[in-house]
């Protein structure tokens, strides 16, 4: 197996900001009205709040003014303002309530629209982002998978997504809300009492500050934590999943006084951690305490000062709302850049993903339904005749039809999974149409790097590999791939009846010809004993099978699909030697008549192969039929009498 | 449930109560502060409305000074009194003061409660995972069984972190936010009652609204999250089974489920967001309507001179810290309901006791390795209908070797882990040293009883730290004797760092082969009256296999020693030969004997005949015949 790398792993921190961000609002695109509607909404939506707010200076001031005072600020709208001058303060009151509800409503109508239209568009967002990076991934070549961990390529799917759904869902309108509101009040507060602002700016810049440090030593100390969290969690899987051994030994003591200084040593780790955390609650809080006295402090010594005191106490009441409407944006401000990282991250770890490079296939052979008359001669058919042509078009617009039989023939193949890491040396061999070859070598010998170039699941840089005497890189893989029939060593049965599964080889195949399949397979008497017979659900892989009877329903698979070349990769290996006697019968009729390359650790399995071939470090060190090698007394003669051992 | 969570909170009873009275400090502070600032609004109103210092006697009248000292309350209302502007700002720096001197107070309350409840988190989360560990080394295979490895991992970890989570959240918010809803209605009360009204019509209209979205959402988030675990499974499948989507050129076809998969989660969500996002708008919209209710009051008021502009900031303030605690009340409810799965797991490992516990005779240790089975049946689900073992009789004296063979599930392994007692019989008993194993103390038992588990494990560490586990106070001649016995010693001095090598988790760093290998050294180094080993060769080649049986008898030749094995060649030269079948022994006795009587026996044999050169020399072919 090629080693696994962290190439297809994104850093952790974004690269290309700007690039991913375009891309990812570039999905946007589609919608790019709707989202024109919902940036006005979440405009209006902030607008209103910061002016229902500061309606509350020229109410108040409205209300408490007296015939003497003139040049009191009221709302300066004339038609409402006109009843508190004239000294009809209920009207007045009546009025400017009754506009700041009308603003309100407007701003609870802006809300749902915008959220309603949101949901929509990132819902239908995420699910093309998720269409199209699966679709890529299908197209993606073996190697990406082989290079890569599971987890990895899973987390694209979840965190990631997630991440990316969460910015356009909520960061991304909150966002523009929370910059909108904070713009919004610092031009009123500036335009109301400069000063004033201006000691409420000072105060913001202190409690950034404040969160900035506090916040770094928090994030300092959960890096420390998720270490600790690792450790331990690592320590409960190996003791819980090793607890029989732990038994065995007598071993719950020590465990779990180790347990115990691990356990010690994440409490104190995290405890620092959230402490920090739990600081910044009371710490935000409090500053705008501190706001509000520093607003009415100062507000009052300029009230004071000048000379007209009754315009201030709306103005300082208007300041006082204004420090809660603008704590809450600033906090998610901070927050809403720190999920913008993460979002940027995910999504370039997402789109590295959609821009590694397919599979490339130059192929153009094709492999068609065929009919051949007695002549031999081969014409193209739309139904299923049971043949198969391989229709080969020319530079000069002929085409030619060679008929399917297994033939394989590798020359002079030699081949690495990395760069100056050559796993097969100059491999040659061929298979007739029906003969079964063997492979048999160690762990790492070269065995299944052989039936990977076969299918193409890597191609071959050095020498040829024909097919029915056609270079297969000269053949669409897929059709290439639909020839052969792999049965692997772990089965991979999928989420679905058994029928389903058996059907996963051939899609179009009929209930009686899936049956007839697993008949010949052998599978057919435990499948009736299930259940549900064929329509017993599998789930996680057929976990509910033994080892044995998904194997066989791997084998049935196989023999649904129907293909000349099968490759049966240490199909057996885990099987004990009884029921393996019962899945060879079912291997032997899947073999009849076809092309079969076997991968096998037990010898019995491959002892009546027409050619078995001995790899070690990627070489053929022999060849020959069993009774040949055993003569030949090498490598086959000693793994066979159990003088050595394969790893 | 509060009272599970609490009892996880032993040994840090003090800092979780501390919690919650500097909370409850902290969240007096925060209700008061207000009424401070609306003295601030009020005095200068005042000052500006009687700026003739006409009528300061009537205001006084009007106004009464709220909170803070007795002394300063005299002090506020004298500058009013003397209507100066200079004595006037010293009112307001007082209170300013008061005000910077209460936040101050309740940010330090607030931090040093923010720190102990990081203590007290920390310390309950550690109680709980220890409580946890404790239980499931106590358990037996049967409990182990029932809960399986993966789920007690999660409940170890997930479920802790959402149980500590949880507690955390009790201790500071769970007291904070209706302490904050009942400080805040009350001060609220205290400062206009008029208008202290409109809350309570806006309370339970909250509480209402939050709780028949959060209800009516609940499950169709629930739904989507299912959808949403199907889609992630399907990516999951097709990319373990890559080969055979490839292989099998499914790859539309995969696409295809998974667009379907897509659009039901993206119908799910959208589904669930709709309703979702009624939330905001409806909780404002109270929010707003109480507003306009205190405006519409304290405005009528205000206008005939009875109250002042900050009297009604006041009542903002507290209509924010009311409606805020109302909303954090329901967030915690919900909080708490989704916790509530985590803790109940947790609870269920916790309550759950050992079905295995020490026999009476603590003291008796395993002189001798004979073993006897008396008409033992035996059931992994305790259920006599259902057996996995039936009727076994079988004795077993010190120092001979029994081989055991069947096929996959005729009970090979179920039958030895009875002997250390892993598992207990369902009817008749075994007796090992003459004595019931019931009898023993567990730890004298098993330290009498070694076995290798045919799905053993390596722990990380070096190979010396492993094997020590057999015998913690090995000398180095005691791990290289077993080590050879077990035809290790030769490999481990291969790897350039000998018994010092490092295998990382789970023994990544050798074949299977050698783990197994080690593996039984491991169970040697415990110099057991009996040993078993359980499909423990099967990597193994035939000729070290047989070494490594040839090692074992030199090394102790009265020891016991049972062998599961797939593999005729590794139980052929045993004193005896069991064949289980189907839970039954179909018969004992030697290779000879077997082969001549036996058609199980013989099956297995030609089976795996073919793969021996001997045979298949002599059957098949004239030329190639090795004996």
């Amino acid at each position: 197996m090629p080693p696994r790398s962290n190439k297809y792993m994104g850093a952790q921190r974004p690269k290309n900001i700007k690039g991913t961000l375009g891309r990812l609002i570039g999905y946007l695109k589609p919608f790019k009205w709707r989202m024109v509607v919902v940036f006005v909404c979440v405009f209006v939506q902030s607008v209103a709040n910061v002016l229902a707010t500061s309606l509350l200076k020229p109410l108040i001031n409205g209300l408490a003014m007296d015939a003497q005072s003139t040049d009191v600020a009221l709302t300066g709208l004339s038609f409402i303002d006109k009843y508190a001058i004239s000294g009809d303060k209920l009207t007045y009151l009546g009025a400017v309530v009754g506009l700041m509800a009308g603003i309100y409503v407007l701003a609870l109508l802006s809300n749902y629209l915008f959220n309603r239209l949101l949901i929509a568009v990132s819902t239908s967002t995420i699910k093309r982002l998720r269409d199209e990076l699966f679709t890529h991934m299908q197209s993606l070549p073996v190697k990406v998978f082989d290079g890569t961990t599971h987890g990895e390529l899973m987390s694209r799917y979840t965190n990631d997504i997630d991440m990316m759904n969460e910015f356009i869902a909520r960061a991304l309108p909150q966002f523009v809300s929370s910059f909108v509101t904070i713009l919004g009040v610092f031009v009123v507060m500036f335009v109301m009492e400069w000063r004033l602002a201006l000691v409420m700016v000072g105060m913001l810049v202190v409690m950034g500050i404040l969160v900035k440090v506090i916040g770094g030593r928090s994030k300092k100390n959960f890096v420390a934590q998720q270490a600790a969290v690792g450790k331990l969690n690592g320590y409960i899987e190996e003791m819980t999943e090793g607890q029989k051994v732990v038994k065995v030994f007598n071993h719950e003591k020590i465990a779990a006084e180790e347990f115990d200084k691990i356990n010690s040593h994440w409490a104190t780790v995290s405890t620092r951690a959230n402490s920090y955390a739990n600081i910044m609650g009371p710490i935000m809080n409090n500053m705008s305490h501190f706001f509000y006295a520093g607003i009415a402090i100062f507000g009052a010594i300029i009230a004071v000062k000048s000379d007209n005191p009754l315009n201030y106490v709306g103005t300082i009441a208007a300041f006082l709302l204004y420090v809660r409407t603008i704590t809450m944006p600033i906090q998610q401000v901070s927050q809403q850049i720190n999920l913008l990282f993460m979002a940027v991250a995910g999504g370039e770890r997402v789109f590295a993903l959609m821009d590694t490079p397919t599979e490339t296939d130059e192929g153009y052979v094709t492999l068609v339904n065929a009919v051949v008359d007695e002549q031999g001669n081969i014409t193209e058919s739309d139904a299923r005749t049971g043949h198969w042509a391989w229709k080969h078009p020319h530079g000069d617009g002929t085409v030619t039809y060679t008929e399917l039989k297994g033939d394989v023939v590798f020359e002079d193949v030699t081949f690495g999974y990395e760069e100056g890491k050559t796993v097969l040396h100059d491999v040659s061999l061929y298979a007739h149409p029906g003969q079964k070859i063997a492979f048999v070598g160690s762990t790492g010998a070269g065995k299944t790097t052989i039936t990977n170039l076969i299918n193409r699941f890597y191609d071959v840089p050095d020498g040829k590999i024909r097919y029915d005497g056609i270079n297969i890189n000269k053949i669409k893989k897929a059709d290439l791939r639909r020839s052969l029939a792999m049965v692997l060593q772990d089965t991979h049965l999928f989420t679905g009846t058994v029928l389903d599964n058996i059907r996963y080889g051939r899609l179009d195949a009929t209930d009686e010809e899936c049956i007839a399949a697993a008949r010949s397979a052998n599978a057919h008497q435990f499948i009736k004993h299930l259940p549900e017979g064929y329509n017993t659900m599998l789930t996680r892989d057929g976990e509910n099978l033994s080892q044995g009877q998904r194997q066989l329903i791997a084998i049935a698979r196989a023999a649904v699909a129907d293909p000349p070349v099968l490759i049966l990769d240490e199909a057996t290996s885990s099987i004990d030697t009884r029921t393996e006697w019962l899945i060879e019968k079912g291997m032997d009729a899947l073999m009849e008549g076809r092309t079969t390359f076997v991968i096998a650790h037990r010898l019995s399995t491959v002892r009546n192969s027409d050619a078995i071939m001995v790899l070690e470090n990627g070489v053929i060190i022999e060849r020959g039929s069993h009774d040949d090698l055993i003569a030949q007394k090498g490598k086959y003669y000693q793994l066979y009498t159990g003088m050595f051992e394969l790893s | 449930m509060v009272r599970k969570l609490l009892k996880g909170a032993k040994g840090y009873e003090a800092p979780s109560v501390f919690t919650i009275l500097l909370v409850l400090c902290e969240t007096a502070l925060e209700v008061v502060l207000p009424i401070f600032m609306a003295n601030i609004l009020n005095t200068m109103q005042l000052f500006a409305v009687d700026e003739e210092m006409n009528g300061l006697a009537s205001a006084m009248t009007v106004y009464d000074f709220q909170g803070g000292t007795h002394a300063l309350k005299t002090y506020a209302a004298s500058t009013l009194v003397l209507g100066d502007k200079n004595i006037l700002l010293n009112t307001v720096y007082s209170y300013g003061i008061l005000m910077v001197v209460c936040a101050v107070l309740s940010l330090t309350f607030g931090s040093l409660a923010g720190w102990l409840c990081a203590v007290a988190g920390a310390g309950f989360s550690k109680n709980m995972r220890a409580r946890l560990f404790d239980r499931i080394q106590g358990f037996s295979f049967a409990n182990v069984d029932k809960f399986s490895t993966a789920s007690l991992v999660t409940r170890s970890t997930t479920d802790v972190n959402n149980a500590q989570n949880a507690f955390m959240m009790i201790i500071r918010t769970v007291i904070r936010a209706p302490a904050m809803l009942v400080f805040s209605t009350v001060m609220a009360f205290k400062t206009e009652p008029k208008m202290a009204w409109v809350f309570l019509g806006a309370i339970p209209a909250l509480g209402i609204v939050m709780f028949l979205i959060a209800t009516r959402v609940h499950p169709l988030f629930k739904a989507m999250l299912k959808r949403y675990d199907k889609m992630n499974a399907d990516v999951q499948e097709d990319l373990v089974a890559i080969r055979v989507v490839k292989a099998f050129v499914r790859e539309d076809y995969e696409e295809q489920k998974y667009r379907e998969s897509t659009e039901q989660v993206r119908k799910a969500q959208l589904k669930a967001e709709k309703l979702m996002i009624l939330m905001n708008p409806l909780t404002s919209l109270i929010m707003y309507a109480t507003i306009i209710g205190l405006l519409i009051i304290g405005g009528k008021d205000i206008a005939v001179g009875d109250m002042q502009g900050g009297t009604l900031t006041a009542m903002m303030n507290y209509c924010t810290q009311i409606l805020s605690s109302v909303m954090m009340i329901c967030f915690i409810a919900v909080q708490l309901v989704m916790s509530r799965a985590s803790i109940d797991r947790i609870y269920e490992v916790l309550e759950t006791d050992s079905s295995i516990k020490d026999g009476a005779q603590t003291d008796k240790t395993v002189n001798s390795g004979n073993i006897e089975f008396k008409n033992v049946d035996f059931s992994y689900s305790d259920n006599a209908d259902n057996l996995t073992l039936e009727n076994i009789n079988l004795s077993v004296a010190t120092g001979e070797t029994v081989g055991i063979i069947g096929g996959t599930g005729d009970g090979k392994s179920s039958l030895v882990q009875l002997i250390p007692r892993f598992y207990d019989v369902l009817n008749g008993q075994i007796l090992v040293d003459g004595t019931d194993v019931r009898d023993y103390g567990l730890h004298n038992l098993r330290e009498g009883v070694s076995m290798v588990l045919q799905k053993n494990v390596l722990f990380s560490g070096t190979i010396r730290e492993n094997l020590l586990w057999g015998n913690k106070d090995a000398t180095q001649e005691e791990i290289e004797a077993a080590c050879k016995a077990a035809c290790a010693h030769d490999f481990i001095m291969s790897f350039p760092d000998g018994y010092e090598t490092d295998l990382g988790q789970g023994g990544v760093n050798v074949s299977g082969g050698q783990k197994q290998r080690l593996c039984i050294a491991r169970a040697l180094l415990k110099k057991p009256k009996i040993m078993i080993l359980d499909d423990s060769t099967s990597a193994v080649d035939t000729a070290t296999d047989a070494q490594i049986r040839k090692g074992l008898k030199e090394l102790s030749a009265d020891m016991t020693t049972i062998i599961i094995a797939q593999r005729l060649s590794s139980v052929q030269d045993c004193d005896k030969i069991v064949i289980l079948d189907d839970g039954k022994i179909n018969a004992v006795g030697t290779h000879d004997e077997l082969l001549a009587t036996n058609s199980i026996y013989r099956e297995i044999y030609r089976s795996q005949q073919k793969g021996t050169v001997d045979s298949d020399g002599v059957e098949n072919s004239d030329k190639g015949g090795e004996n």
